[in-house]
């Protein structure tokens, strides 16, 4: 398990995974601004590399999620700046659409995120990481779908379901 | 209970993937335990096919290298995963490694431990556990990664430079010096730049226009340039080796053709206009006017807005007088579209506005300048034939302060150092001293004379007698407390090598304002598809290696844009951004990274909900067949339309479905758990 990996010792505070969607031409060059400025943010987040945001499929976040991280972090470039011209506003489309998805299935809406940042923003897209990963700890581990004995359908779609 | 979700196939081939975990000296090692994250991916991830699990100390050097080409040859390896530093760096050193090894490229993977890990966290338990996490990653993604073959796109010799300043002449005479052609765009009438505007340059004090105009002239009679001043790009498609560019030729109601450049039209123009751009608003010209004697090209514009024939409908003296019926005020603004395989962007800079400063006066008080409008002052082709007077026109000035970083070195304004104000302000210095004989204070922070025989210059001044006060100004102002003070401009300000604080009474005050972006970069950087920083300067590809390079490739960056520059270092970029277009169009060709999009007819559905993703028109709907076709051509491999398409029927090459859903298998080390449940199923 992940988080066995990760905890040596007695390690009292949870310690989230977050899995990160970057955009080559933006936010993955924020993350390689930010490690050249030696900028520090907290180890939870694991970062992969996507040509543009658009190419986010909701099926990558919902296969995190299910598969252990408590937290997804989505970026890409502000808008109006789109290496593609436009297609980060079709990323915040699918998100929105996915935050309403996630809510409906019991996912608190925090462990969701997305942030703009640009190439030049390796301090900005550090510190939106921090603070994520503050709010998921907060939160605590998002048992879904965990293959430890947890419920792998949250008891809020059960109770929510509503008969005509 | 649903069983968890996973992509594990008990039928995936077996692959035997080579590991290699660099220590990048300290860079990597001091932070993560290279040793252990080697052991682990030997030990744990054996399983998923890892054969070889190695750590060296610089994996991109050649010894580096030849280890990975040795295992592929001798251990038969089918996939590479290096975890060092960011792909953006190293990338194409490990594919070219494993090619030599006799592995197609793309069948290898860099993963970051470098940027992402060591350089960005601090606990080394906590470093180390998500180096591990990364190196699971990159193995998972590897073995879904398809052999793949660049695509080669032919150059086109032809390049556009985009500004007609210093940067981008220097760039189009070496190009087209070269034999290939040259497009450029200015949007003023005439080329030349702010240079043009200039009377010395520091610190030879060359007549600015001495050195400049033979090369406008140069361009502007090149056979291999052609030159489109009063115009615009209004827009770019394409990629490198192959952009589609519009550019707006602005009416200029005067027909090239039949102009001769003889000046009569603007000797008979009625109409005087405060001249805002080449006089910096302290001289006139007319409405139909060349902003200075030697423009390149030597046709006039009419200034449409000002023009009283366009205002009232009645005058037409220009066309009246010319002797060769030019004028054509039926003349409409015209759209032409070329082909370039480069695009250098050399659009410069604006003064920073001292009007936001409102205590230093510029705007409320007479007397206080801008840097450019002294040098407009002091120019002998400018408003006043080189006499350095005040705003009425006649009085010499007795005592004149230079006040440095004006809107630069100052977290109000702008952080940066504007790199030329102190050489600027020297130069001033000299020559009010010399043309007048006036006292000359200058007010510093720092003062910065880095570049070949500046700080000689700066002895020179200092020599001449002008007076330095280290510290920032407070305020200029006509309140006179004094009766010294009478009639003049106090400057307020705190000595700070002296610790006490000092009103200076001065007649003329200068402000040497600092550079700033151009106020539409932001859109500029739109259009041709790059990046600025937050300053608004554009980015270049590496700040130290290749500073003339911008992300995008095909498109270069030369002088202001990227930063405050002097004229040395300006002509530089402007050189070394031609030496990197040239040494492309040489290659002939290009290759291309193989990421693009595709549609597998027998799954498409037709449903076309991918048919107005695409902002490039790639995507097509072939009605009789009723599939949709992607043109690999056009497309630019952002994977937009993969991820929307229901049907799964569109594959994106090098960010396929299977490797991402498998590098996030591999980030959460669930390829662990496969291999748990893998080794449950054997003996049942």
């Amino acid at each position: 398990m992940a988080n066995q990996e990760q905890s040596r010792g007695d390690a009292p505070q949870f310690e989230p995974v977050i899995i990160g969607f970057t955009c080559n031409w933006c936010s993955y060059r924020a993350a390689d601004l930010a490690g050249t400025a030696r900028v520090k943010y907290p180890p939870n987040v694991r970062l992969i590399r996507l040509m543009c945001s658009g190419r986010l499929d909701p099926t990558f976040v919902m296969k995190a999620l299910a598969g252990g991280a408590d937290g997804v972090l989505i970026t890409g470039c502000h808008p109006g700046e789109c290496h593609y011209i436009e297609q980060n506003y079709k990323a915040m489309r699918r998100y929105m659409l996915l935050k309403r998805v996630l809510a409906q299935l019991g996912v608190e809406p925090e462990r969701v995120k997305l942030v703009w940042a640009s190439a030049a923003e390796g301090v900005r897209l550090a510190r939106e990481i921090t603070l994520m990963v503050e709010e998921v700890r907060k939160l605590g581990p998002l048992h879904w779908g965990k293959p430890n004995g947890q419920a792998a359908v949250p008891e809020a779609i059960e109770t929510a379901e509503v008969t005509a | 209970m649903s069983q968890p979700i996973h992509l594990f196939d008990s039928d995936d081939p077996q692959e035997r993937i080579g590991v290699y975990v660099c220590h990048c000296g300290t860079n990597i090692a001091g932070i993560v335990d290279v040793e252990e994250v080697r052991d682990w991916a030997g030990q744990r991830l054996k399983d998923r096919g890892v054969v070889v699990s190695r750590d060296y100390k610089f994996m991109c050097s050649s010894l580096g290298q030849e280890m990975i080409e040795k295992d592929i040859k001798d251990l038969g390896l089918t996939r590479v995963v290096v975890a060092a530093c960011s792909p953006h760096l190293h990338e194409q050193t490990f594919r070219t490694a494993a090619q030599r090894g006799g592995l197609n490229p793309y069948l290898t993977e860099l993963v970051s431990i470098r940027e992402q890990v060591s350089w960005v966290h601090t606990d080394k338990n906590a470093a180390t556990d998500k180096a591990k996490a990364v190196v699971s990653g990159g193995v998972e993604r590897v073995i879904k990664n398809q052999p793949l073959e660049p695509l080669h796109v032919p150059i086109n010799e032809a390049t556009l430079v985009v500004g007609g300043g210093i940067a981008g002449i220097q760039a189009a005479l070496e190009i087209a010096d070269g034999g290939y052609p040259v497009f450029m765009v200015e949007r003023e009438p005439s080329i030349g730049g702010h240079m043009a505007q200039f009377d010395k340059t520091f610190p030879t004090l060359d007549c600015a226009a001495c050195i400049l105009t033979p090369r406008m002239v140069s361009v502007g009679t090149h056979p291999h340039i052609n030159l489109f001043t009063w115009s615009e790009v209004e827009s770019v498609s394409g990629y490198v080796g192959n952009f589609t560019v519009t550019i707006r030729k602005k009416a200029r109601f005067v027909n090239e053709e039949l102009c001769t450049g003889c000046g009569i039209c603007q000797e008979k123009c009625p109409k005087k206009i405060i001249d805002e751009i080449y006089e910096a608003g302290l001289g006139y010209r007319k409405a139909v006017y060349t902003p200075f004697p030697q423009a390149v090209p030597k046709y006039p514009v009419i200034d449409k807005p000002n023009c009283t024939y366009f205002l009232k409908g009645t005058c037409k003296a220009c066309e009246k007088f010319c002797p060769t019926n030019a004028i054509d005020f039926n003349q409409k603004d015209e759209l032409i579209t070329i082909q370039v395989g480069n695009i250098i962007l050399a659009t410069g800079y604006d003064l920073f506005d001292p009007r936001r400063i409102p205590h230093y006066g510029y705007g409320r008080l007479a007397n206080v300048y801008t840097s450019l409008e002294f040098e407009r002052l002091s120019n002998a082709a400018g408003p006043t034939n080189g006499e350095i007077v005040l705003r009425d026109g006649k009085t010499k000035p007795k005592s004149v302060g230079v006040i440095h970083c004006v809107g630069s070195r100052d977290r109000n304004y702008n952080n940066y150092c504007s790199a030329i104000c102190c050489m600027q302000s020297l130069k001033f210095a000299h020559l009010v001293h010399e043309r007048t004989g006036a006292t000359v204070y200058n007010f510093y922070i720092d003062i910065r004379t880095p570049a070949k025989a500046y700080d000689e210059f700066y002895q020179r001044v200092l020599e001449e007698g002008t007076l330095f006060v280290r510290g920032r100004v407070a305020e200029v102002t006509d309140a006179a407390r004094k009766p010294e003070e009478e009639g003049r401009l106090i400057i307020q300000v705190e000595d700070t090598l002296a610790g006490k604080q000092r009103r200076i009474p001065v007649d003329m005050v200068i402000l040497s304002a600092g550079l700033e972006p151009r106020k539409d970069a932001k859109a500029t950087a739109h259009t041709f598809g790059i990046s600025c920083s937050a300053d608004g300067w554009f980015i270049e590809k590496h700040p130290k290696l290749d500073p003339v390079s911008t992300m995008t490739e095909g498109i270069f960056i030369a002088g202001c844009v990227t930063g405050p520059k002097d004229i040395p270092a300006t002509v530089s970029q402007g050189a070394a951004a031609a030496a990197r277009v040239m040494g492309r169009i040489q290659q002939k060709e290009i290759l291309l990274e193989p990421v693009r999009a595709s549609v597998n007819p027998d799954q498409c559905s037709g449903c076309r909900i991918c048919n107005n993703l695409c902002p490039f028109n790639a995507i097509t709907f072939i009605e009789d067949r009723m599939v949709t076709e992607i043109n690999p051509a056009l497309c630019q491999g952002c994977g937009t339309c993969v991820a929307a398409c229901p049907a799964g029927a569109i594959s994106g090459t090098g960010f396929s479905n299977e490797q991402i859903l498998r590098q996030i298998d591999g980030l959460l080390m669930l390829n662990l758990e496969y291999m748990s449940e893998a080794a449950e199923l054997v003996p049942a």
